[in-house]
C-alpha cells in the first residue's frame, strides 16, 4: 500500500509536468493547427539555462523564472519560422518545427554539452507510511495547479484570451473581426514555449535532462493533450496526470522501460478509437 | 461621393477564375443588391474587400470603416454572445456593448448564452450586431436571410433599413433572394461566372427580361 501511495504521488508530480508541456502543445495547436514537435526543445532549453544560471551565481525563483521566460522567446522566435510567413500550410510548418528541433540538438550540445545536467530543486523531503516523499513534488504539483489557474482565468476573463479561443473556433470570422491571425499565433507559440519552459525548470531537479530528451517530453506531453482531446488547455492536466500515474505504476510493478511504450499505447489506442468514431465522409470546414 | 468603388477586380484560385475584372460603384448611404446564381463571385467578392482573400488585380477603395456579416453567421459557437460582440470591437476598442443591445434589443436576454446554442435567427442578429460593434460606415451582408423564417427575414430587413436612413450607414447586400434583395435596395449589380453582367435600379432591373427570367422564376416573361 505504501509503495503504491508513493508510486502515485511521484506519477502525479511527473504528469503535472507533461501537463504544463500538453497545455502548450494545445494552445498552439488550437490558434495555429500545428502539432509542435518542438514542444519537448522548450523544457530542455529552459532546464539548461536555469542550470547555468544557478551555476553563475543567481538565486532559485530568479533564475528558474528567468529560463522560463528564455524558452517564452524561444517559443516566440520558434513560431516566427514556422508560421511567419502568411500562407504557410500547418502540415509545413509541422515539419520546420521538426526541423528546429533536431537543429536544436547542435546548438545544446554546442553551448552546453552532450551530458545530462540538473541542479537541486527545494532540498528536504517528508516521510509518509515509511517512503519519502521529496518536497520538490510538492512544488511541482503548486506551480502546475497555479500556472492552469492562471491559464483559466487568461482564456474565461481576458479579452486577449478569448481573441485566441476566437481564432481557435473559428480563423475565417476572427480575421473578419480584424484579429491578425498570425499575431495570436506567434503569441500561442510564445505562451507554448514558456509553458513547456516551466515543466522544464521543475522537473529538471527530478531527473536530469539531455539534449535529447525533448523526444520523450514531447511523447509524454501528445499523449497527454491527446488525453485531453485536444481542446481545452485545462483538461491536459487530467491527461497528464492519467498518464504520469499509470506510467509510475507500470514502472514500479512492472518494469521502467515499458514507461514510454505505455504512452505510445495509450496515444494509439485513443486516436484509434476517435479515427473510428469519427464518419468516413467529414463535411469540409 | 462612393463609400465602395472596385475597379476591374480579378482573384483567381489556382487555375480558376473566381472575379473577373469586376468594377462597381456604390454612393455613401446607399443600399445596393448583389445577385447572381451559385458560384457567381459574390461571397469571394465581399472576401476579397474584406482583405481575407488575396486580389490578384484591380483597385478597391473603400470610404470609413468597413464591416461584413460573413455566409453561414460564422460566429464564435463557444464563446457567449456578449463575447462574440466583444470581439467585434477588435478594431476599434471601444467594447461597449450597450447600444448593440438597444439596438437589437431580442438579444438583450441571450447575452450570456454561448452563440452555438441559439437559433438561426438569433444567431443572424448576433452576427449583425458583432459586425455593427465595429461602428462600421459600410456594412456589407452575405446571404443574411439563408435559411430563416419569413418573420425573422422582415425584422431584420426593418432593422437594415432604419440603419440606412437614420445612421446612414451604406448597405451592399449579397442576397439569392432576389426579391427580398429587391425590395430593400435602390440598386443592384448581377454577377455571373465572375463577371457583372447587368446593373442598374432594381426598378430597372426588375422589369428586365433577363433578371425576370433568372432571377425573379417569371419564365414566361422571356418568352
Amino acid at each position: 500500500m505504501s509503495a503504491f501511495l508513493s508510486y502515485v504521488v511521484h506519477g502525479i508530480a511527473v504528469g503535472c509536468g507533461f501537463a504544463l508541456l500538453a497545455s502548450g502543445l494545445i494552445i498552439i495547436y488550437r490558434v495555429t493547427r500545428v502539432v509542435n514537435l518542438a514542444q519537448g526543445t522548450f523544457s530542455v532549453f529552459a532546464g539548461f539555462t536555469a542550470a547555468t544560471l544557478l551555476g553563475a551565481g543567481l538565486p532559485h525563483v530568479v533564475a528558474e523564472l528567468a529560463a522560463t521566460i528564455a524558452a517564452g522567446v524561444l517559443g516566440l522566435l520558434i513560431g516566427l519560422v514556422a508560421i511567419g510567413k502568411p500562407g504557410t500550410s500547418p502540415q509545413a510548418s509541422l515539419i520546420v518545427t521538426l526541423g528546429v528541433g533536431i537543429f536544436a540538438y547542435a546548438l545544446e550540445i554546442l553551448f552546453w554539452g552532450d551530458q545530462p545536467r540538473s541542479f537541486a530543486g527545494v532540498e528536504g523531503s517528508q516521510e509518509l507510511f515509511g517512503h519519502e516523499f521529496p518536497f520538490q513534488y510538492g512544488l511541482v504539483i503548486a506551480v502546475t495547479l497555479v500556472v492552469f489557474g492562471l491559464l483559466e482565468a487568461f482564456f474565461e476573463y481576458t479579452y486577449w484570451g478569448k481573441a485566441l479561443t476566437a481564432c481557435a473556433s473559428n480563423p475565417y470570422a476572427a480575421k473578419l473581426v480584424g484579429i491578425r491571425i498570425i499575431r495570436m499565433g506567434l503569441f500561442a507559440f510564445g505562451l507554448g514555449g514558456a509553458l513547456g519552459g516551466t515543466a522544464g525548470v521543475l522537473l529538471t531537479p527530478l531527473s536530469p535532462m539531455s539534449y535529447d530528451s525533448d523526444l520523450i517530453l514531447f511523447v509524454n506531453g501528445f499523449a497527454s493533450a491527446i488525453l485531453a482531446g485536444l481542446k481545452r488547455p485545462l483538461f491536459a492536466l487530467g491527461g497528464g496526470v492519467v498518464l504520469g500515474v499509470a506510467q509510475s505504476l507500470v514502472a514500479g510493478y512492472a518494469k521502467a522501460s515499458y514507461q514510454s511504450a505505455l504512452a505510445l499505447l495509450l496515444t494509439l489506442a485513443i486516436l484509434v478509437v476517435q479515427g473510428a468514431r469519427r464518419p468516413a465522409l467529414e463535411e469540409p470546414e | 461621393m462612393n463609400a465602395i468603388e472596385v475597379n476591374h477586380l480579378c482573384v483567381r484560385y489556382g487555375s480558376a477564375v473566381a472575379l473577373d475584372g469586376v468594377s462597381l460603384a456604390v454612393a455613401a448611404g446607399e443600399m445596393v443588391a448583389l445577385v447572381g446564381s451559385n458560384g457567381a463571385g459574390k461571397t469571394t467578392l465581399l472576401d476579397a474587400l474584406s482583405g481575407v482573400i488575396k486580389r490578384d488585380s484591380g483597385e478597391v477603395k473603400i470610404l470609413g470603416r468597413w464591416a461584413h456579416v460573413p455566409e453561414g453567421r460564422q460566429l464564435f459557437p463557444d464563446l457567449t454572445v456578449d463575447d462574440n460582440l466583444r470581439l467585434g470591437a477588435f478594431r476599434t476598442g471601444d467594447r461597449d456593448t450597450a447600444w448593440a443591445y438597444r439596438l437589437l434589443p431580442e438579444l438583450e436576454r441571450t447575452r450570456k448564452q454561448a452563440a452555438g446554442s441559439l437559433s438561426g435567427g438569433q444567431q443572424q442578429m448576433v452576427a449583425i450586431a458583432r459586425a455593427l460593434m465595429s461602428r462600421p460606415d459600410v456594412l456589407a451582408l452575405d446571404e443574411m436571410s439563408l435559411g430563416l423564417a419569413p418573420i425573422i427575414v422582415q425584422s431584420l430587413a426593418r432593422i437594415l433599413r432604419d440603419l440606412n436612413r437614420e445612421r446612414g450607414l451604406t448597405v451592399l447586400l449579397v442576397e439569392q433572394s432576389v426579391r427580398l434583395a429587391f425590395s430593400l435596395c435602390t440598386r443592384a449589380y448581377v454577377l455571373e461566372t465572375g463577371r457583372v453582367v447587368a446593373s442598374g435600379t432594381t426598378a430597372e432591373l426588375a422589369e428586365s427580361p433577363f433578371v425576370e427570367n433568372a432571377y425573379l422564376g417569371k419564365p414566361d416573361a422571356a418568352s
